[in-house]
């Protein structure tokens, strides 16, 4: 294939948000989390994971607590507001003061008509969930300080509520509390220090189950109001509880970054009587575990390092599995990189700003000219959802979820940027997550997350026609600049090539999907985000995902199932004239790691973007101190 | 390290009155691996049932009838086939009773074996080396026999073997005291001469045993000097035309073995496996003239493995199946199981030598002896390089001259044929004369009390060439000369003495009545200021003991061998040894001891070793010993420091590794231009 010139940046100094809050619907196998600048993600359980919605955050909205109603997502955060989101339009649909100062938890029962609020005020209140909105109802009663926690029983007629130093059980069709459990403080010399409730939980045989900041997991009688059992499982906080869905296991977060498992299990054989059993520690974070997610096979847990884990339960999947396997989601699913490919130029999207670079020159590896930062463009309080930049690189736009802008860039040694204007949002029944136009204009592709893929036609202005609906979404699409076949990608890995003018699957798509994938390449765990192709050569495909790109041949054979998918280092040791008959479709470089573009310029070097996680981690704050040998 | 197990006996035999032969024909393999057919060389068939001992048949023939080879089983029909009177050819089957009821057929001319492979077609081999295939002679028994040997030429031997999926006839002649050995590859028919090669005039081939294996088949062959050959034929290339020429058969020598005084009369050689060898009718090496053993022998390192001996007459009769080595013996046949673990060095030498090179850094706390009485000596090893050049026969004629002089002449002229016989002969000729030499003077100081000749053994030893297993006796002799020089030597140079020796050599260093201190004790004397550094620690033995016990803590061993020799050694001994071996670990955990080079000294590994096998073999005796008390909670003060130190190795290990690993990684900036190439 040869060589390839590697323009290799590492400046995109992109940071993820710290993950703060999720919450798992185990209907639709959607979990959304939050993160510290606002945003919300969807993702997809069925379908690999896959985040399949993004709500772009705000400057000042910090989401606290999330919570399903139904299909009903409700957020609730220190700004003293609860928030419902349009998940159809990617927006807060309408937000309601509580009026009682900053909200640390929203809580629904399980009949999913009534939302509780715990507020800074001591006040839980109680709204209606109505079809369009939602609708203040009542206060419980108030009492002093504030309630950190909350969770209904499921027969809806009491809430625990977590506070300093205890829980309270309220009667929530009277709103008096019935029950005071007091919290003990820590040991020692924290003993003057108030001990925070941070989670509860409460069971349908009236088990409650708290995590505070002494560190303890304390499982109490909701009838007696008597303390069953106190595991100590740190000397930092337990920030967070989840409770699986049969009531029969526990997990408990911690700052340390660890998970730990409870199960309700009879501590010896043959003994009916069960009780509450430390099971298992998880260890996948650095930092505080923020927030938890018990499904009904996996641990799905975030916090403060800003990756998403999705820690499946071995004892309730087949091992040795694609599905057993750990998965850490560090990075979007889809390209926050634009690339003008003419211009050597590079568009940055971070949540507040898009920066624009220039690429560097070279004469081999000797640098002539380093890469130099163009400009910057500054977004007001609502955040960036999406960017892209012209190939030519003096047309830019991006959206925020209530504009469009389109900027002309100017190059003629001063640069000058003109607002050329601001388009209405046009709205669409699904959200499009994914759109594409071919290099002659002709052709518009869009992807929506009901896995439809559209083709307009642009000259005609009307829908052309639909590729057939595959049941896994598609991360990217792109349309060929020569052929004017649509390549889309998917989050099972799949590949498919679609020809716009034949309205069918190519024969190349076909016989891909006859023969079939490799296992190598299906199990890969992070979804192709970017195609790209080759302006020199029609037949080569250029994809990428975290932790490779790929080339992908469109002339050579497809890998027997029994061939070796890495075979770079395979083919490297052979002589030329063996090569030809080893070599197949799939040109794998892992070289690279931690990508988050990969493109090929005009001339027809590559251009890879590297977020190294390590790089991440280390602009991370410090994680709370551990006792580690020789420290 | 292959082993021989305690046997049991399948049958009595009825030798001959002369006890010239066991009164067994042969044995064969019957159905599977746990049946043999055993037939007496007269009259019955025997069928037993190995794993029982006990017979499930038998068969006899007519008083007057004689059997004239072996019955075998056939197993495609599950008959057995023997012949009688040499032309009547016999078949039944398990259930018939009576063998004149059963099938007969009289051939034309003299059958010399029926063989036959599992699950193959017998074979009938004719006196006359004709071959015919079982069926096809039965279709026409009278038909005519030709004559495949010469006139005056009868065979000796004969065996089938199965090639892949080709079987052959080996058979091995004799005409006018020249040996021939046939391969008759049968369908399609072709055979090859081949003539062996001439051993020392008159001397015939006492056994064969052919194997095959990676696509060869391989001969052995012993003949009364013990010299046990191996000849190599391929089964591929065998010549299409009738091999009226006989090819000559190049041959290697695979063993000498020890024949004592005479020659072997009754005796056989059969392979085991590629590396083993069992051998029967010959001496063992260190229990005197007897013949009376069962010995197996690893070719490859030359080295006695296991040997059993034998109550009873050998008459040079040996089977092996499936692990087992059916001998006959005295007046019961008996069956031995076996075992040859694939050979490595290590296993033959009980244990691997520690890599450690002479001139490693480990600090040692007592000089060698070696170093303090011959360090200004040449040592004779070095010598041996500029040695001149003689060939292979004269210095085998002068070996034979200076062992006969061994016999009888006083200690200092021995000394001086010694040292000139070693100045004049070749390296790597020395091997085979030297252990005779030396086997000569110990044998000869065995029987003679008043002759010792300590310098000379000394010199033999240095040359390297000997070991235990070549020399049995040496190490005890010296022991019991108090010789402790030699023993130094001697544990120094043997890789293969065996645990039983070390232990008792230990014994006698460590016991406090041997006084250590001989006749060099004044030349020893000046290196005590030298090594000045044990008298600081009060080492519990004196200088000159030290210096041996660190040559037994060098010595390679099995601690599985060891371990039952350790548990002759007394308390006091115990306590001394660990007093002592407490001493030199204290010395080595000292940082600021002085490092010494160039001396041999055990490692601290070894020394740990030790004291773990002592406690093992001794802690119930030290626990119930108050003087132990200390030394134990000493010891065990060791142990719980050891632990320590490996947990926190453990410990910071994780924190190396990322060193290591930050280190592989260089350093890429924020922006780079790097070539790659995609194949």
């Amino acid at each position: 294939m040869g060589e390839f010139k590697v323009h290799r940046v590492r400046f995109f100094d992109y940071m993820p948000s710290a993950i703060r809050t999720m919450a798992f619907n185990s209907q639709t196998e959607r979990l959304a989390v939050a993160r510290a600048d606002g945003a919300v993600e969807i993702f997809n359980f069925n379908d690999n994971f896959f985040q399949e919605k993004v709500i772009p955050g705000q400057d000042g909205r910090a989401t606290e607590a999330l919570c399903w109603v139904g299909h009903r997502l409700f957020s609730a955060g220190l700004n003293g507001e609860i928030t419902e989101y349009d998940l159809e339009n990617l927006r807060p649909q309408y937000t309601v003061d509580a009026y009682g100062g900053p909200i640390w938890t929203i809580s629904s029962n399980s009949q999913g008509t009534q939302l509780a609020v715990g507020c800074e005020d001591g006040t839980v209140k109680i709204f209606a969930i109505l079809e369009e909105r939602i609708q203040f109802q009542r206060n419980l009663n108030r009492h002093k300080g504030r309630i950190i926690s909350l969770c209904w029983h499921p027969s809806s007629a009491q809430i625990a509520a977590g506070m300093t130093d205890m829980i309270k059980i309220f009667d929530a069709e009277t709103g008096h509390a019935t029950r005071r459990l007091l919290v003990d403080r820590a040991m020692g010399a924290s003993k003057n220090k108030e001990v925070v409730v941070w989670s509860v939980g409460y069971l349908s045989d009236h088990t409650i189950i708290s995590g505070d900041s002494a560190g303890k997991v304390q499982i109490w009688n909701g009838l007696t109001g008597t303390l069953v059992r106190t595991y100590l499982v740190t000397k930092w906080d337990v920030l967070v509880l989840s409770v699986s869905k049969d009531e029969s296991s526990v997990i408990a977060g911690t700052s340390e970054g660890t998970v730990i498992q409870f199960q309700f299990i009879s501590s010896t054989v043959d003994q009916h009587d069960k009780e509450w059993v430390r099971t298992r520690t998880f260890r996948n974070h650095s930092h505080d575990v923020s927030a938890l997610a018990h499904t009904d096979t996996a641990v799905v847990s975030g916090g403060m390092d800003t990756q998403l884990v999705v820690r499946p339960l071995l004892d309730k999947v087949e091992k040795n599995t694609q599905e057993s396997a750990l998965r850490k989601i560090a990075f979007p699913h889809r390209s926050l990189v634009g690339c003008a490919k003419k211009a050597g130029l590079l568009l940055f999207q971070f949540p507040d700003r898009l920066e624009l670079w220039k690429l560097g020159e070279s004469e081999g590896h000797v640098c002539l000219m380093y890469p130099y930062f163009v400009c910057r463009f500054l977004q007001g309080e609502d955040h960036i959802c999406c960017s892209a930049l012209s190939a030519c690189g003096g047309w830019l736009a991006y959206s925020t979820v209530s504009s469009v802008r389109l900027y002309r860039i100017q190059y003629n040694n001063t640069i000058s940027i003109n607002k050329v204007g601001t388009l209405a949002r046009a709205c669409s029944r699904q959200p499009v997550h994914l759109l594409c136009a071919s290099d002659d204009g002709k052709w518009l592709a869009t992807a929506n997350t009901d896995c439809e893929i559209h083709i307009y036609n642009l000259h005609k202005m009307k829908l052309h026609c639909m590729v057939p609906v595959y049941n896994s979404c598609p991360t990217t699409i792109a349309i060929h600049p020569v052929t004017n076949n649509l390549i889309s990608v998917h989050a099972d890995q799949q590949i498919f090539e679609f020809s716009l003018v034949q309205k069918e699957y190519t024969q190349w798509s076909r016989r891909l999907q006859a023969q079939g994938l490799l296992s190598l390449w299906l199990e890969r765990d992070t979804p192709i985000t970017h195609i790209t192709f080759n302006p020199k050569n029609p037949d080569h495909i250029i994809l990428h995902d975290t932790y490779m790109f790929c080339i992908i041949d469109q002339s050579l054979p497809f890998p027997e199932l029994n061939a070796v998918l890495w075979n770079q280092m395979t083919l490297k040791s052979l002589p030329v004239s063996q090569r030809i008959g080893q070599s197949h479709a799939f040109k794998i470089c892992k070289s690279f790691q931690h990508l988050m573009c990969v493109s090929l310029l005009e001339d027809l070097s590559l251009v890879v973007v590297e977020r190294p996680l390590l790089d991440i981690m280390s602009q991370l704050p410090a994680p709370v101190r551990q006792k580690k040998f020789a420290t | 390290m292959a082993a021989l197990y305690e046997g049991y006996t399948l049958c009595g035999l009825v030798p001959d009155q002369n006890l010239s032969s066991s009164g067994i024909q042969g044995i064969e393999e019957e159905r599977d691996r746990d049946h043999v057919v055993v037939t007496d060389s007269t009259r019955s068939v025997t069928l037993y049932k190995v794993s029982d001992q006990k017979p499930l048949g038998s068969w006899t023939v007519k008083q007057g009838q004689k059997l004239t080879c072996p019955a075998v089983f056939n197993s495609q029909t599950n008959e057995y086939v023997a012949v009688t009177d040499n032309k009547v050819i016999r078949i039944w089957k398990e259930d018939d009773i009576l063998l004149d009821k059963a099938f007969k057929a009289t051939v034309s001319s003299d059958v010399w074996k029926v063989h036959c492979t599992h699950g193959g077609e017998p074979v009938v081999l004719f006196q006359r080396g004709a071959v015919r295939l079982l069926d096809s002679l039965l279709a026409a028994p009278q038909q005519p026999i030709e004559e495949v040997l010469a006139q005056e030429e009868a065979i000796r031997w004969s065996t089938i073997i199965v090639a892949e999926t080709q079987q052959f006839i080996i058979i091995t002649t004799e005409q006018k005291g020249e040996h021939f050995l046939y391969l008759q590859r049968l369908n399609p028919n072709s055979v090859q001469r081949y003539r062996l090669e001439r051993e020392e005039p008159g001397l015939s081939p006492l056994s064969f045993s052919a194997t095959y294996r990676d696509k060869h088949i391989c001969l052995l062959y012993l003949y009364p000097n013990g010299h046990v050959y191996q000849s190599v034929l391929s089964v591929r290339g065998l010549g299409t035309e009738e091999g009226v020429q006989a090819l000559p058969l190049p041959r290697s020598l695979l063993l000498g073995l020890p024949v004592g005084d005479g020659q072997l009369e009754a005796a056989s050689a059969m392979a085991l496996d590629e590396a083993h060898v069992a051998v029967v009718g010959v001496p063992h090496p260190s229990a005197g003239g007897g013949k009376d053993f069962l010995c197996i022998w690893n070719t490859n390192f030359q080295t006695l493995q296991a040997g059993k001996e034998m109550a009873g007459k050998i008459y040079g009769q040996l089977w092996s199946y499936s692990n087992k080595v059916f001998i006959p013996h005295g007046k019961t046949l008996s069956i031995i199981p076996f075992e040859c673990p694939k050979s490595s060095l290590a296993s033959a030498l009980g244990k691997l030598k520690h890599t450690k090179t002479e001139e490693s850094k480990t600090p040692n706390s007592v000089p060698s002896w070696n170093n303090i009485l011959h360090g200004e000596k040449a040592q004779p090893s070095k010598s041996a390089e500029t040695r001149r050049t003689v060939s292979w026969i004269s210095v085998f004629a002068n070996c034979e001259f200076v062992i006969v002089h061994t016999l009888t002449a006083p200690v200092e002229e021995i000394q001086k044929e010694v040292e000139g016989f070693l100045t004049r002969a070749e390296f790597q000729d020395l091997q085979p004369s030297v252990g005779q030499l030396a086997l000569t003077l110990v044998s000869r100081s065995l029987a003679d009390p008043a002759f010792y000749s300590s310098s000379t053994l000394a010199q033999l030893v240095h040359t390297r060439c000997l070991c235990h297993s070549v020399c049995p006796d040496l190490v005890l002799l010296a022991l019991e000369k108090k010789d402790y020089f030699l023993c130094q030597l001697c544990l120094q140079f043997f890789p293969d003495i065996p645990e039983a020796v070390t232990c008792a050599c230990l014994k006698a260093f460590i016991s406090p009545t041997s006084s250590v201190v001989n006749d060099r004790q004044t030349r020893a004397e000046d290196v005590k200021k030298k090594a000045s550094a044990p008298s600081q620690l009060s080492c519990p033995v004196g200088l000159h003991k030290a210096v041996l016990i660190n040559e037994i803590l060098q010595t390679p061993y099995s601690d599985t061998f060891l371990l039952p020799h350790l548990k002759d050694l007394s308390s006091q001994h115990v306590m001394l040894f660990l007093q002592y071996l407490q001493f030199l670990y204290l010395k080595y955990s000292q940082d600021a001891f002085p490092q010494m080079e160039g001396f041999r000294s055990p490692s601290l590994s070894q020394i740990m070793d030790w004291v773990c096998l002592l406690l093992d073999a001794h802690f119930t005796v030290l626990v119930m010993t108050p003087e132990a008390k200390g030394l134990l909670l000493n010891l065990h003060r060791f142990v719980k420091s050891q632990v320590r130190l490996v947990s926190e190795l453990g410990k910071i290990e994780g924190s190396l590794q990322e060193l290591r690993k930050m280190k592989a990684k260089e350093s890429i900036g924020q922006y780079s231009i790097e070539i790659i190439e995609l194949f």
